[in-house]
């Protein structure tokens, strides 16, 4: 009776609500956190500690404590991000609580250390965080703004489509450059043998390719095309064309890349200072309890 | 016996043995027992012909190669076979088993004979330094073209044909790939092109600027190819229907109408090599006399009836089946068993719910014993309906695709025999009178559910009576702004879109899904149309003629207020859009050609769809991984490709269309609705790829699926294995088992899995959206402003 036990089946969750992790529930992790940090600084402001506020008064404790688990349980969000486990769970909820929850660590590290500073493996854990959260603020934001562009720039194509379509060119480039001269083959082969790509990290931030042997072949192809004294212009002229094509090609692959670095780089140093984080709020809980 | 059989080819077994080399050839359905005396396991290609062939020498089959059949004549006991090469055979009994392969079309300009004229190409890397035509520029034309072209160190010079100016028979990608290979100057492509004649090491084509004669060493014509139906009919041989896809008549013991001719396998309507060999072994025990075999599906029918009371034999079942249900009637006992095979019979308790409304489904139900009650008012389950013995009901949501309309309880204990969706199209496109019936039933039915108001089927006689099936091709109108007609339409399959003029421009005002009528304002009011009715998608509508429709509002008044209701609400919504378009003319303007954009996408036919924000969406492909750790380690979505429209990306997924494409032709009936509405392709999938073709929208890829990966946390601290989403190529190659076979890989909705879709569920951002075409496209979800 195929149809009775399906009717008996469990009913799913209705449709997915189209709000971006920030405003995730209505700005449920906002609020949560909002109502922490305030929570924090009333009671900093309302108690009397003596003889000051410091990491280890009753006060201290309580919020170093809150501040380690948060720290602890905002890392696991890297591990929840790839265990894709059934259950009533959305990555969504996690990262707008990862974001609004981060941001209210400021507040609760800041009241737990009360202020104070010096060379030592506290302060590091300290500084360690705040690289973290500022690095993830970048983040917000290259998430907030970036994606717009990255769409708009990319329209249908996908980055594969992209490098095909860079191939494509190629292999018509090559075919086009036979009649040519050698002193234009030459140049063309410049463009035709360097990886469009090549360059520091630095240079696909910026988008900024200097030397690019295409750019070099366009111009050069360009400005033989448009001189009447050489030979076979109708073959010069389809270089040209082709050269422009590359060139429009490849601009809007490396904004691309780009765009996809800037969307990315932040990570590389959110993540390994999480783990070095780690270590020194580590070494920062075990000294202080080694010398309580 | 004495026999003979006679093989067109030089080989035995040529279906399979033109399969591509090293394929794995799938044994299903595999709850079906082998009666043949050869033997036939799931394997690889090669394996299963070198089996056949030894045991084909081993038993003393009597073959006779390179013998085309061009005409049967005769009688039972002394039948003439005249073949291709002139020579005669007489026989008793002649059994066909020629499948449904076809010929290809030939070539008939002067030299289509020739040697080199060829109709397939099996190994396009074996061919190198010619000059080759292909003419036909169809998916098997392009693919190949491509495959000559592919690799520049074959050096051949390659020319396709095509009659036609563009390559409207072809799927996009094929074309795309062929015209960047036509510009990169692989490949020649000829448009408007036929051939005038063939020499020998050269081709004479006409082409739209004159005569045109290319070298020429090989041509391949892929022309498509002809159903054998003209040499079965010329054989004396009658088929079900007109229909392209009929088959013919056959008796329980697959005796066509020319007694004395069997017909078996594919022709027969059997695709299935177990099936094939079976239906074989049957016929000749039939002809030997033993006609107290039982099929061999008589197990499984048996096992179908085991749970039913009364203790009746698989033919009493079936008779009682045949008898008892009105639609069943006119059906010969052998198509009665394979609809029964295909379908579920049960045994309900009163009180039973047998659908609810707004559950996924679109079987048809038919009432063999007792009866049900349909509750047609949501609010108030004590109206109902009943449906008696030998009735049906379902047949709304089997022919819109959508969900139930109404929940359905047994009446008192009842039998009911579901028939899954595609044995019942079957069953509508094979039997007339079916389709007549079920035709009229869902007409009423939908119009006593839509209209609801405490009609009786003798209120509407006259409606219905007046009402007239139409098909609508995407795109055409079916109301037109400015007319002055006032018929009432109702969308019986696909979905509909109304779009207004203003200020010169056109704007969509709503979407209709099947199931929702339209048409009404003209009728009650007068005066013209205010909206234009376009169908988005291929769609059916009953056209309801106005003036019967207004006798039927003239006695019901009922019905009248109920209209105006509705009415009001949409007058509501085409003057919001009016002052939207006056005051924030940009946001009409968006959502105006957004909803165009998804329209056009294919949204109108989808039930559940993927979209993707592109303004929350940071490209990090979580949910390709994410889709990839949920089932077997394969995507089943590329996010990245498909078409974007004002930051919204329609990404290459299954939209779980309401009618789908896939289901269409699949030879083990693999592919399922199931109870989410998701559509899925089960482990009865035998790696065909007729559902890949056949998908417009490029969902459905052929993988083998990887091998196991180790878990996550090895790969976080050790980092072994390949990491979270689908494993690289590489990695599964070497870890994989070579021999797996390739099967059909879609979206199932992560059906069963707790939380839904992974792929949202996995998204970080929030980009990721799951949605149904009616929800996004209503105005509420624009005044929202998302």
């Amino acid at each position: 009776m195929a149809f009775l036990a399906r009717n008996k089946a469990a009913k799913r969750s209705g449709p997915s609500s189209h709000v971006s992790f920030l405003k995730y529930a209505d700005y449920r992790w906002l609020k949560i956190a909002s109502g922490l940090s305030a929570l924090s600084i009333l009671i900093y402001a309302l108690i009397d500690v003596e003889p000051r506020h410091s990491g280890n008064s009753w006060y201290g404790y309580t919020l170093g404590t809150i501040g380690a688990i948060l720290i602890l349980w905002l890392a696991l969000l890297g591990w929840r991000k790839r265990s894709i486990k059934p259950g009533q769970w959305t990555l969504k909820s996690w990262v707008s609580a990862h974001v609004w929850l981060g941001l209210s660590l400021i507040i609760v590290a800041t009241l737990h250390c009360a202020f104070q500073f010096g060379w030592n493996v506290h302060t590091l854990a300290y500084v360690l965080m705040m690289i973290v959260i500022l690095s993830g603020i970048y983040g917000i934001c290259a998430y907030t703004i970036l994606p717009k562009q990255l769409s708009a720039n990319r329209g249908d194509m996908t980055q594969v489509e992209m490098l095909d379509n860079l191939r494509s060119i190629d292999r018509q480039l090559h075919d086009a450059t036979q009649p040519l001269s050698t002193e234009l083959a030459n140049i063309i082969g410049a463009s035709l043998n360097a990886d469009p790509f090549a360059g520091s990290i630095l240079a696909r931030l910026k988008n900024q390719y200097p030397s690019c042997p295409t750019q070099h072949a366009f111009e050069t192809v360009g400005a033989a095309s448009r001189s009447k004294a050489t030979g076979n212009v109708d073959d010069i002229v389809r270089a040209a064309q082709l050269l422009s094509r590359k060139v429009t090609a490849l601009a809007n692959i490396r904004r691309h890349l780009q765009l996809k670095a800037q969307l990315e780089i932040w990570l590389y140093f959110h993540v390994p200072v999480t783990f070095a984080l780690i270590a020194a709020l580590t070494a920062h809980v075990v000294s202080v309890f080694f010398y309580w | 016996m004495a026999h003979i059989l006679l093989e067109k080819t030089d080989h035995l077994s040529d279906t399979i043995f033109r399969y591509q080399k090293g394929k794995h050839v799938m044994a299903t359905p595999s709850q079906l027992v082998l009666r043949s005396d050869f033997d036939f396991d799931a394997g690889k290609r090669e394996k299963i012909l070198q089996t056949w062939n030894d045991q084909a020498a081993s038993q003393n089959v009597q073959v006779r190669y390179r013998s085309e059949v061009t005409a049967i004549t005769g009688a039972p006991g002394a039948f003439t076979i005249k073949l291709a090469d002139g020579d005669t055979i007489s026989a008793e009994t002649v059994i066909l088993a020629i499948g449904t392969q076809g010929n290809p079309n030939l070539m008939r300009c002067p030299g289509g004979d020739l040697p080199h004229v060829e109709y397939q190409l099996d190994d396009p890397t074996a061919i190198l330094d010619e000059h080759i035509t292909v003419i036909g520029a169809g998916d098997a034309g392009i693919e190949n073209a491509l495959g000559l072209a592919a690799d520049p160190e074959q050096r051949n010079v390659v020319t396709i044909v095509n009659r036609s100016a563009d390559f409207s028979r072809a799927k996009d990608a094929n074309v795309k790939a062929l015209t960047s290979a036509a510009e990169e100057g692989r490949i020649t492509i000829l448009t408007e092109t036929s051939t005038n004649r063939i020499e020998p090491d050269h081709i004479v084509l006409d082409t739209r600027d004159g005569e045109l004669r290319i070298p020429c060493n090989r041509i391949i014509a892929r022309m498509g190819s002809a159903p054998p139906r003209g040499f079965v009919e010329s054989c004396g041989i009658e088929f079900s229907s007109k229909d392209r896809e009929a088959f013919p008549i056959l008796s329980p013991v697959f005796e066509s109408t020319a007694p004395g001719i069997f017909v078996i396998g594919a022709l027969a309507g059997y695709p299935l090599i177990k099936h094939c060999m079976n239906q074989g072994y049957d016929v000749v025990e039939f002809i030997n006399g033993n006609t107290n075999l039982k099929p061999a599906d008589e197990p499984i029918l048996e096992a179908k009836f085991s749970s039913l009371p009364g203790n009746r034999s698989v033919d009493e079942w079936l008779d009682l089946l045949r008898t008892e249900i009105d639609i069943l009637r006119d059906l010969t006992p052998l198509q009665m068993r394979e609809f029964t095979l295909d379908s579920d019979v049960s045994f309900v308790r009163k009180g039973d719910v047998i659908f609810d409304r707004g559950a996924p489904g679109s079987s048809l139900f038919n009432v063999a014993y007792g009866g049900v009650h349909v509750q047609v008012n949501p609010s108030d389950p004590s109206i109902v309906v009943p449906i008696g013995t030998g009735a049906m009901f379902g047949e709304v949501g089997l022919i819109s695709g959508r969900k139930r309309g109404a929940t359905v309880v047994a009446a008192e204990d009842s039998i009911l025999m579901e028939i899954p969706r595609n044995a019942a199209l079957k069953l509508i496109a094979t039997v007339p009178a079916v389709k007549r019936a079920v035709t009229r039933v869902s007409i009423e039915r939908q119009l006593l559910q839509l209209f609801k108001a405490g009609l009786s089927p003798s209120d509407i006689a006259g409606v219905v009576e007046s009402a007239e099936t139409m098909s609508v091709r995407a795109g055409e109108s079916i109301i037109a702004e400015g007319d002055e007609s006032y018929d009432i339409y109702v969308i019986r399959v696909g979905s509909m879109v109304v779009e207004r003029t203003i200020a010169g421009k056109t704007v969509f005002i709503s979407y209709l899904p099947a199931g929702s009528y339209v048409g009404e304002m003209a009728l009650i009011e007068g005066g013209r149309r205010t909206a234009s009715v376009r169908a988005a998608v291929k769609s059916e509508v009953i056209k309801l003629n106005g003036d019967a429709f207004r006798g039927l509002l003239d006695r019901n008044p009922t019905l009248l207020e109920r209209l105006k209701v509705d009415m009001a609400t949409r007058k509501d919504v085409n003057a919001h859009i009016e002052t939207m378009k006056s005051t924030f003319s940009d946001v009409a303007d968006m959502y105006s050609s957004v909803a165009s954009f998804l329209v056009e996408n294919g949204i109108g036919e989808a039930t559940d769809v993927l979209l993707i924000d592109e303004r929350l969406c940071v490209g990090c492909d979580n949910c390709e991984k994410a889709c990839a750790d949920s089932h077997d380690g394969l995507s089943r979505l590329d996010r990245e490709a498909g078409k974007t429209y004002a930051h919204l990306h329609v990404p290459t997924s299954c939209r779980h269309c309401e009618h789908p494409h896939c289901m269409a032709d699949c030879p083990p009936n693999a592919i399922h609705r199931g109870m989410d509405g998701e559509v899925f392709i089960d482990d009865t999938c035998i790696g065909c790829g007729n559902c890949q073709r056949g998908c417009p929208y490029g969902v459905i890829r052929m993988d083998k699926v990887p091998p196991k990966k180790p878990p996550l946390l090895n790969w976080l601290l050790f980092g072994s294995g390949p990491g979270p989403g689908e494993p690289n190529a590489k990695w599964a190659k070497k870890h994989g088992n070579p021999e797996a076979p390739k099967k059909a890989i879609k979206c199932d909705m992560c059906a069963g899995l707790e939380g839904g879709p992974s792929c949202v569920r996995a998204c970080p951002t929030g980009a990721a959206i799951r949605i149904s075409p009616e929800q996004f496209l209503s105005v509420s979800h624009m005044q929202k402003g998302n």
